[in-house]
């Protein structure tokens, strides 16, 4: 071998076609042994399909994989596994009702006989979990672990199956600011013995706290290929998206005037009875956002859907300026100047298979300018479109093509453009840039602020803890349906909002 | 003009994949399959007689076709066309019945309209209960098909059959009397062409409800999109939860749709009492409703789509007859295999969509 490193994954001229679409372009990807690679890039740019092709889901039209210095064929995700190579999807593959140690054998149990070897499979699941820090209770059921912990079976599981080299799908999307540094110290422990991990993500300053090498992609290419220390947020970014991207939010101090929303001991049940919102009180001033921090499935879309009118609180008041909404559905909420962007833009907010310019009416169809009496006014909501497409940059520019052909970013830019064209009085963002590309994220902030400095008042909800603080003027914390309390953006740490996410410790007392 | 041929392309693709299907097995069968699609064409379209028969056949196939993509625009599968249209049928003839001595045009008007409200709340008490209780709209349908078949045919046998009858048949409504019809009816194609110096043939039995279907077609067609109420129910059908966003009730376009769909399958009742029988005539229905659900299926649940589907499925009907007769080998269940293979292609043809739409979303 020559005296350069040695790389455990080298793809040479990886080329992939989906019809039309060329999702990877002659790509080439080298990952030293032992090291902790990113590979970075926005929605689309084919940074997916490159570790798909890698573990065997896709066969690449073009181009060559090496693992270890050798060409390989790697035809299915089991001849990838043969070959020590490991996967976590962002998504877990796991069965719930099954235990830790079941989970993990699933498809390669011992056996001694015709019977599984329970006894051997649990010690050997332990033996793993503590030589690479990775403390999850073999006999606990998978159901009951928290996600963080779900993610160490998932790396357990490659292991076990024997990978030297594991790939992680955004590993850090789904996690609380203590499971990510848990999360890389596990990651670095394992690099540490030898095992080489990819990671995928576009989180930038994930990639700089851990990686060793980055490579970036855009657009289906490599775009660069660097050593870590070598890398600024700012140049990443700007190879990403292939412009300059303002990273931080931009934003003037906060000038709040009279409250606008008020919420008053608000409840709401679940179908079990158990409390989905406990007695939430707070009160929003126009011109000021108010963030809501909180780990996921605390309660946020329930108090959204409640402030939109999609849900009525079992008890307690919702005041928007002035009157009483919370027995208000969602259509009066609108005409009352409420907007919407909802946390999950496929599931509530876009009808994919209806095309762009019937999109862009959702809600506002029945009234006038843009129905009459009977009939849509398709002259007016066809110059609507034509606006909003030029007024929030939608592409392709194209009212006639269905909502499912827009990337993630330009049909959130969709429902940006449909919500705050008709200059909202409350605005409610719940997780307004999720899974949408950098240069789409910074377009929304501005948007977002620019209703705000023009005297709305504004809810967001984001899981992203870096766009609570950056956004945020003020910050709440839910946790199991409680405000946990408030903090000042700009004076907490991550580690002090983290722990109030998790139910640590309450940071101040609930504001009156 | 793209977006107007492209989803022909996969129909018709369906529709010469199953022709030539079907060539093969005539091959098979041992008779010659160039016989057999020149005897379907000629005895289908080359005549006035063909062409009059064809579009007669069509007329209950465009109604419950229109009736079952109504439903599925609002994302319901309405099973249940066949119960209405028999409700309807029924409740057609029985306003006949009952108003003897009132003026025949009045009737006539007043038993149409008892079609559409029998067809109507025969599928929207299956609605309502979708919408109340969220019933499966596939399972009450069904079940409302054999309470239809039930109670028409009770009624028919037990209270309004001339006594003696061997058929199962109501009284008549209208007689034939000298080549004219007395009493309530719609006027035969025959009568409707003559002012304007065509010559159509007296015995076919293409009616006003050719017509009536035509129209309902470019209703529904404006209704579905060019309409706020049109709107609201096809974004149900989208997405309910963005439905719901929007503030629109998912529960109410529920009923309205299946109403919709009820009244459109009632219809079905003017062409076979008014138009054709002048009576109600028990299991005249040789299952319109459920081929209605392959005619929708062909035509894409659009209301263009639904008169093409409808008559390739009526001339396929009118030539089974002379299939049978004229060919030595092939007997008239061709046609009806013919029908299910086109099913089977259309039916492929979503898997194949779906396919494609999935590895798509892997590509992102």
């Amino acid at each position: 071998m020559s005296d350069g490193p040695k790389y455990a994954v080298e793809m040479r001229g990886v080329t992939k076609r989906f019809g039309a679409v060329t999702a990877n372009d002659h790509i080439d990807i080298a990952v030293a042994e032992g090291s902790i690679h990113a590979v970075i890039g926005e929605n689309g740019a084919g940074k997916s399909t490159a570790m798909n092709i890698l573990y065997g889901f896709y066969k690449s039209d073009e181009g060559e994989i090496l693992i270890d210095g050798r060409t390989e064929s790697i035809e299915t995700p089991s001849d990838a596994i043969k070959l020590g190579l490991g996967m976590v999807h962002q998504h877990f593959m796991l069965v719930e009702t099954l235990t830790v140690t079941e989970n993990i054998i699933l498809g390669a149990e011992p056996l001694s006989g015709i019977a599984i070897d329970f006894a051997n499979a649990r010690k050997r699941v332990r033996d793993l979990s503590t030589q690479y820090g990775l403390h999850v209770d073999p006999g606990a059921r998978v159901g009951n672990l928290s996600v963080g912990q779900q993610q160490r079976v998932e790396i357990l599981k490659t292991l076990y199956r024997g990978a030297r080299i594991v790939i992680l799908d955004e590993p850090t999307a789904v996690l609380t600011p203590q499971e990510v540094s848990e999360l890389f110290a596990i990651l670095r422990s394992l690099r540490d013995q030898g095992k080489t991990i990819i990671i995928i993500t576009h989180k930038l300053a994930e990639v700089l706290a851990l990686s060793d090498n980055i490579t970036v992609m855009r657009d289906g290419k490599v775009i660069g290929n660097l050593a870590t220390r070598d890398a600024t947020a700012e140049a990443l970014a700007r190879m990403m998206v292939g412009r300059e991207v303002l990273l931080r939010v931009q934003k003037k101090p906060a000038d709040p005037r009279s409250p606008l929303l008020v919420v008053q001991r608000v409840c709401l049940k679940n179908r079990d009875g158990s409390l989905a919102l406990d007695d939430i009180s707070f009160e929003v001033r126009a011109g000021e956002i108010l963030a809501v921090a909180g780990v996921e499935g605390n309660g946020q879309t329930e108090l959204i859907e409640v402030l939109a009118g999609l849900k009525r609180p079992d008890s307690g008041e919702i005041i928007l300026e002035g009157r009483q909404v919370a027995a208000l559905g969602p259509h009066d909420h609108k005409s009352l100047g409420v907007a919407h962007i909802p946390e999950d833009r496929h599931r509530r907010g876009l009808l994919l298979d209806f095309d762009l310019a019937e999109n862009s009416i959702l809600g506002l169809h029945r009234d006038p300018p843009v129905s009459g009496p009977f009939l849509l006014n398709k002259q007016f909501i066809a110059e609507r479109a034509k606006r909003l497409i030029k007024d929030y940059d939608v592409r392709p520019p194209d009212a006639e093509l269905p909502a499912r052909g827009f990337s993630g970013g330009n049909q959130q830019k969709l429902i940006i453009g449909r919500e705050f064209d008709s200059k909202p009085r409350l605005v409610l963002a719940a997780q307004p840039t999720r899974g949408v590309d950098i240069g789409a994220i910074e377009f929304i902030h501005r948007k977002i602020i620019e209703l705000r400095d023009e005297g709305a008042a504004v809810v967001m909800v984001s899981a992203e803890l870096d766009e609570v603080l950056s956004l945020g003027d003020r910050v709440i914390v839910l946790y199991e349906g409680r405000i946990v309390g408030e903090v000042d953006p700009k004076a907490v740490t991550e580690e002090e909002i983290g722990l109030m996410m998790t139910g640590g410790q309450k940071h101040e007392g609930r504001q009156d | 003009m793209k977006r107007i041929f492209s989803p022909l392309v996969l129909p018709i693709t369906a529709v010469v994949a199953a022709f030539l299907f079907g060539g093969l097995i005539v091959w098979a069968v041992g008779d010659d399959p160039i016989f057999v699609y020149q005897l379907f064409f000629s005895s289908a379209f080359r005549s006035a007689e063909g062409i009059g028969y064809t579009l007669f056949y069509a007329t209950p196939l465009i109604f419950t076709g229109l009736a079952v993509a109504v439903a599925f625009k609002c994302g319901l599968l309405n099973i249940g066309a066949e119960g209405q249209l028999i409700t309807a049928a029924f409740a057609t003839a029985w306003v006949g019945l009952m108003l003897p001595s009132w003026p025949a045009l009045v009737v006539l008007v007043l038993a149409m309209l008892a079609a559409v409200a029998v067809g109507g709340m025969w599928s929207g008490i299956p609605g309502v209960l979708k919408a109340k209780f969220g019933a499966h709209e596939v399972i009450t349908t069904i079940m409302m098909n054999f309470i239809a078949v039930g109670i028409v045919s009770y009624l028919t046998q037990y209270h309004y059959r001339r006594p003696g009858d061997a058929i199962l048949e109501t009284y008549p409504i209208a007689e034939v009397k000298d080549g004219a019809v007395i009493g309530p009816h719609l006027p035969r194609m025959h009568a409707l062409l003559a002012p304007f110096g065509i010559n159509f043939p007296e015995h076919i039995p293409l009616n006003l409800a050719f017509l009536i279907a035509i129209a309902a077609c470019l209703i529904v067609y404006v209704f579905m999109w060019k309409t706020k109420w049109g709107y609201e129910l096809r974004a149900v059908g989208a997405n309910p939860l963005a439905a719901e966003y929007g503030g629109i009730s998912t529960s109410r376009n529920i009923v309205i749709a299946m109403v919709i769909s009820g009244m459109l399958a009632g219809m079905v009742g003017i062409n076979e009492v008014l138009g054709y029988r002048y009576r109600y005539y028990d299991g005249f229905s040789p299952q319109y409703g459920f081929t209605g659900i392959a005619v929708a299926l062909l035509g894409r649940n659009h209301p263009a789509g639904v008169i093409l589907a409808a008559i390739l499925f009526g001339a396929l009907q009118r030539s089974a007859l002379f299939i049978n007769i004229f060919t030595d080998k092939v007997s008239k269940d061709w046609v009806v295999i013919l029908q299910a293979v086109i099913i089977l292609f259309v039916a492929c043809e979503e898997i194949f969509r779906f396919r494609a739409r999935r590895l798509r979303v892997a590509a992102e």
